[in-house]
């Protein structure tokens, strides 16, 4: 049986009660916007890039305890990555909530991998994912516009 | 013991529960413990073994053969309109019209009546607890005639704020829709009231049933509403089967909404008869099985009556708010003076998704999210609630169990 402090793990709870990077950037270089309608989670990820290295990233919104700890964790591990490091991340992440049948590699996907639980629970992937998504349309959806939107629904 | 736990008839209850096979299982190796009934009741076995016994026995297509089983599966089809009409006391079957449920009703009236009545000035007036299903279908309409949609708001405890209905209704109002019971709230709205006022104006008036058939008994014909709309899902009984009761001179003068088989008379190139009430708006093959099962829901509901399902449940939702308001942070959203079994809740410093996550490993299914009413959600400034609803199986024990699992939430949350 599936424990169930395995979704909510000490590093989540805490992670949701104080996030990290939780702020309004006002000299981000850019931003978006995340919005799940089906729980009302919203946040909004902004991001300062130095050609292709993301400098800073924060996010600011309101959720459930793993959306919030998703983009808290998020901020965390993308600060000095590259935009290409980036995208690999999200997409080991991606299968890391998604993939039940996945291995937990903890040496490829650090402290992301307090998330794995999520994978047992397939109603929360979308609160897990939420912040990648809104990263992902930051970094490719912006079409010169400073402001885009991603919905997970 | 306290009062309001002496009153809940437990022995009752439990001979109830013994009629609903799906109740008697775990999840996790926790017994389940079902509060999610305003999103869909459980099904009693006599419902089950109707629609088992329409598919080994009867099933076949209505109102066009004349083979034995088509009329076996015609007559229960049809018997199953009268079961309805006695239900809510409507003056005629010929009023009754089967759909897929509230929603389809809605946008029955909205599209057959709306499209055809509704022109540029007029005025739908609605209510800020409106589901979803009672605000789109309008919205969409009138966009489509140019009418306008006018909201009647509530006040901080979930009553509409009668005064300011009356303000908003005047002339150009051609329909009222009004939810019976929130589905977010558990208020009960003043019906009969709204329907007086609304017809003292010269409005129709729709009510969405949806969440009151299942607890309250319902006289379309006492209330004098011109439609009334329900699932069948709600009442114990299939999903996939709704009603719309209408008033027969209305149904009468509305088009059809939708074309095909069995809602014509005579059909040529040129033209085409349609058939009368209520097949006229019942085109192609319905949903036979669902339908007659229907009727199964109802007998059963018949047969314990509501004076005693009523009782029971708003003992249990009394004793669930005396009971869960010692849990630290709870906080009932919607505690208007008239509330039936819906009780939507938030704890402070816990997201209404985490609870319904943790309680779902203790056994227990509630509901999180917006309830399909994100206006009632933006008027209480929450993104969601938690909310748990009750029906006739429920017992006192499940709240205690309830309350359980929200101080175990409280401990994995770290609140």
């Amino acid at each position: 049986m599936f424990d169930l402090k395995d979704l909510y793990q000490e590093i989540i709870v805490d992670h949701n009660r104080s996030p990290r990077n939780f702020r309004k950037m006002e000299d981000a270089d850019i931003k978006a916007e995340g919005y799940n309608p089906l729980c009302g989670d919203k946040l909004t990820v902004y991001l300062k890039l130095d050609g292709d290295v993301i400098t800073d990233v924060s996010f600011e919104g309101e959720g459930c305890a793993i959306s919030v700890a998703s983009a808290s964790l998020m901020t965390e591990e993308l600060i000095g990555k590259t935009v290409e490091e980036a995208e690999k991340i999200f997409g080991t992440f991606h299968e890391l909530v998604t993939d039940r049948d996945s291995p937990i590699e903890l040496d490829k996907v650090g402290k992301l991998g307090a998330l794995a639980g999520v994978r047992e629970f397939p109603a929360r992937v979308k609160c897990a994912t939420l912040c990648w998504h809104t990263l992902n349309t930051a970094l490719h959806d912006q079409d010169g516009k400073e402001h885009a939107t991603v919905s997970t629904e | 013991m306290n009062a309001v736990t002496k009153l809940i008839d437990t022995k009752t209850a439990a001979k109830w529960r013994k009629d609903f096979p799906i109740l008697d299982q775990t999840i996790d190796g926790k017994d389940l413990v079902y509060l999610d009934n305003a999103a869909t009741t459980q099904k009693p076995a006599c419902v089950i073994e109707t629609l088992s016994r329409y598919y080994s026995e009867i099933n076949a297509n209505i109102h066009r053969g004349v083979h034995t089983l088509s009329q076996r599966a015609t007559d229960e089809y049809e018997g199953t309109r009268e079961s309805v009409r006695r239900f809510i006391n409507a003056g005629n079957s010929s009023e009754i019209i089967f759909v897929r449920g509230t929603t389809e009703a809605i946008n029955l009236v909205a599209n057959a009546w709306g499209a055809s009545e509704l022109k540029s000035g007029d005025e739908i007036l609605i209510t800020e607890m409106e589901h979803h299903s009672n605000i789109v279908p309008w919205q969409m309409i009138c966009e489509k005639t140019g009418a306008s949609l006018k909201v009647v708001p509530i006040d901080d405890n979930g009553d509409l704020l009668i005064d300011e209905y009356k303000k908003l209704i005047n002339e150009k109002t051609r329909l009222v829709g009004v939810v019976h019971v929130s589905n977010a709230l558990g208020t009960v709205n003043p019906v009969k009231e709204i329907i007086d006022i609304a017809h003292a104006h010269g409005a129709l008036v729709l009510i969405d049933g949806a969440q009151a058939v299942a607890h309250m008994p319902v006289d379309v014909c006492d209330l004098d509403c011109d439609f009334y709309a329900f699932s069948g899902h709600k009442l114990y009984g299939p999903t996939g089967i709704g009603v719309l009761y209408g008033k027969e001179a209305l149904l009468e003068k509305m088009p059809p909404w939708q074309g095909g088989g069995d809602m014509i008379r005579m059909v040529t190139f040129d033209r085409t008869e349609y058939n009368d009430l209520p097949w006229k708006f019942e085109a192609g093959t319905p949903n036979i099985a669902d339908t007659i099962g229907l009727t199964s829901a109802i007998e059963y509901i018949e047969g314990i009556g509501f004076d005693a399902i009523k009782a029971h449940e708003d003992n249990l939702l009394a004793y669930a708010i005396e009971t869960l308001s010692s849990v630290p942070g709870f906080r009932v959203i919607g505690t208007a003076k008239e509330k039936a079994s819906v009780l939507s809740f938030v704890i402070e410093g816990i997201h209404p998704h985490d609870l319904g996550t943790i309680l779902d490993t203790e056994g227990i299914a509630i509901r999180t999210g917006h309830h399909c009413a994100m206006p009632v959600m933006n008027r209480f400034g929450v993104p969601a609630t938690a909310r748990a609803s009750f029906a006739l199986y429920n017992t006192a024990e499940e709240v205690d169990t309830l309350k359980a699992g929200l101080m175990k939430t409280m401990e994995v949350m770290g609140v």
